[in-house]
């Protein structure tokens, strides 16, 4: 599994596979935002303010799933010290912040027409804050500390500490009395959002993850090349 | 299998990895009380230390048919079963403010009974459906 990530096989990818995901993405996006905005029924209390669930929801799970890979990427990385997961860890957090800051935002604008505020500070919406503020501190190491391996070390101890908000994050809504309700979706029973809702919900998931993952690649190509040529420069 | 630097780093890195996840329950723990956004009617019940100066956040649903509109102030009961305690709100209730929904209210207890709200916040919950759909079951429920 790993091996399709070693730095030969990324360079090699041809711009023919970057491009069907591109039309994939497109294609599930599409779909996905003309059922959610158009074809599916709006919410029998929240009316039209449902239909920022379809962004809402993606986005968060993509700004927890990123960091989730962040922090495992870093524990293998500071125990078997492998060159490339610094490197897959580094591309995954813009994307991941960009969506932990659109979840922060259209979670906003859903909180005032429904709740009747913008912001408060209970354990969901603080912890998604603070997951957000990793994100910011990781990458600025990676941008402001010049060390490589300096650079290396202290963002993988800021994503392992990090990641401890993860599970924080996910059930603080069942741990403590949060305005935020609880998830709809769940592994173990039965989803309490209707179908004609969980459809364009799941279209518009797959058409995120697809994003994200060509966000991903993107990057860490760029990633393997600066690294090379780095490498390069110092021998010279 | 693995080599000893390898099996060093990993105790090393468990044993932190535990000793932060017991100092973070030890004070989320015993942060609890700032942690919750809001008290339901029975925790306000069984708390010994209530301090009736300070702004706090009770919630639970609203009771069917305790809705009382004044002119002057709304008042409502908010109960979650169990316990109950008034409400009194001066001011414009959120859109989605309605009887046997979820509420929050912030304001100050004038007794463990009455509470005075200044801000009053609707809790959506995790029941997504059609106006259809929504109406046939509340007609079960109804009945």
């Amino acid at each position: 599994m790993l091996k399709n990530f070693f730095p030969n096989k990324i360079l090699s990818f041809s711009n023919k596979l970057f491009s069907f995901l591109f039309v994939l993405m497109l294609l599930f996006v599409f779909v996905g935002l003309i059922y959610a905005l158009f074809f599916s029924p709006p919410d029998f209390t929240q009316g039209d303010s449902v239909r920022i669930m379809y962004v809402h929801v993606p986005a968060s799970f993509i700004a927890l799933g990123c960091f989730g890979f962040i922090g495992i990427a870093s524990i293998c990385a500071l125990i078997f010290k492998i060159k490339i997961l610094p490197l897959i860890a580094k591309s995954l957090a813009p994307v991941g912040s960009v969506f932990a800051l659109v979840s922060i935002i259209t979670g906003s604008l859903w909180g005032k027409p429904t709740w009747g505020t913008w912001w408060v500070w209970d354990a969901r919406l603080t912890s998604m804050l603070i997951l957000f503020i990793f994100y910011v501190a990781y990458i600025s190491v990676w941008k402001f500390v010049d060390n490589y391996e300096k650079a290396n070390r202290i963002s993988s101890i800021i994503a392992i500490l990090g990641s401890f908000n993860l599970p924080i994050i996910k059930y603080s809504v069942h741990w403590w009395n949060t305005l935020h309700q609880t998830s709809s979706i769940t592994v173990t029973s039965a989803p309490t959002i209707h179908y004609t809702m969980l459809i364009p919900l799941i279209i518009m998931l797959i058409g995120t993850i697809l994003y994200t993952l060509i966000i991903f690649l993107m990057r860490y190509k760029t990633e393997i090349m600066k690294f090379k040529l780095d490498k390069r420069n110092k021998k010279n | 299998m693995l080599s000893k630097k390898v099996r060093s780093r990993v105790v090393v890195l468990t044993f932190t990895l535990l000793s932060i996840i017991l100092v973070l329950y030890v004070v989320l723990k015993s942060l609890e009380e700032n942690v919750v956004y809001f008290f339901s009617p029975t925790e306000l019940y069984n708390k010994e230390d209530i301090s009736f100066n300070k702004k706090i956040r009770i919630g639970g649903l609203v009771k069917y048919g305790s809705t009382i509109n004044n002119q002057t102030s709304i008042n409502f009961i908010v109960t979650d079963m169990n316990n109950e305690i008034i409400v009194s709100y001066k001011g414009s209730l959120p859109n989605l403010f309605s009887e046997g929904k979820g509420v929050v209210a912030e304001g100050k207890l004038k007794d463990k009974k009455y509470f005075i709200a200044d801000k009053i916040l609707a809790k959506h919950d995790e029941n997504y459906m059609p106006p259809e759909v929504g109406k046939i079951l509340k007609k079960t429920k109804d009945q």
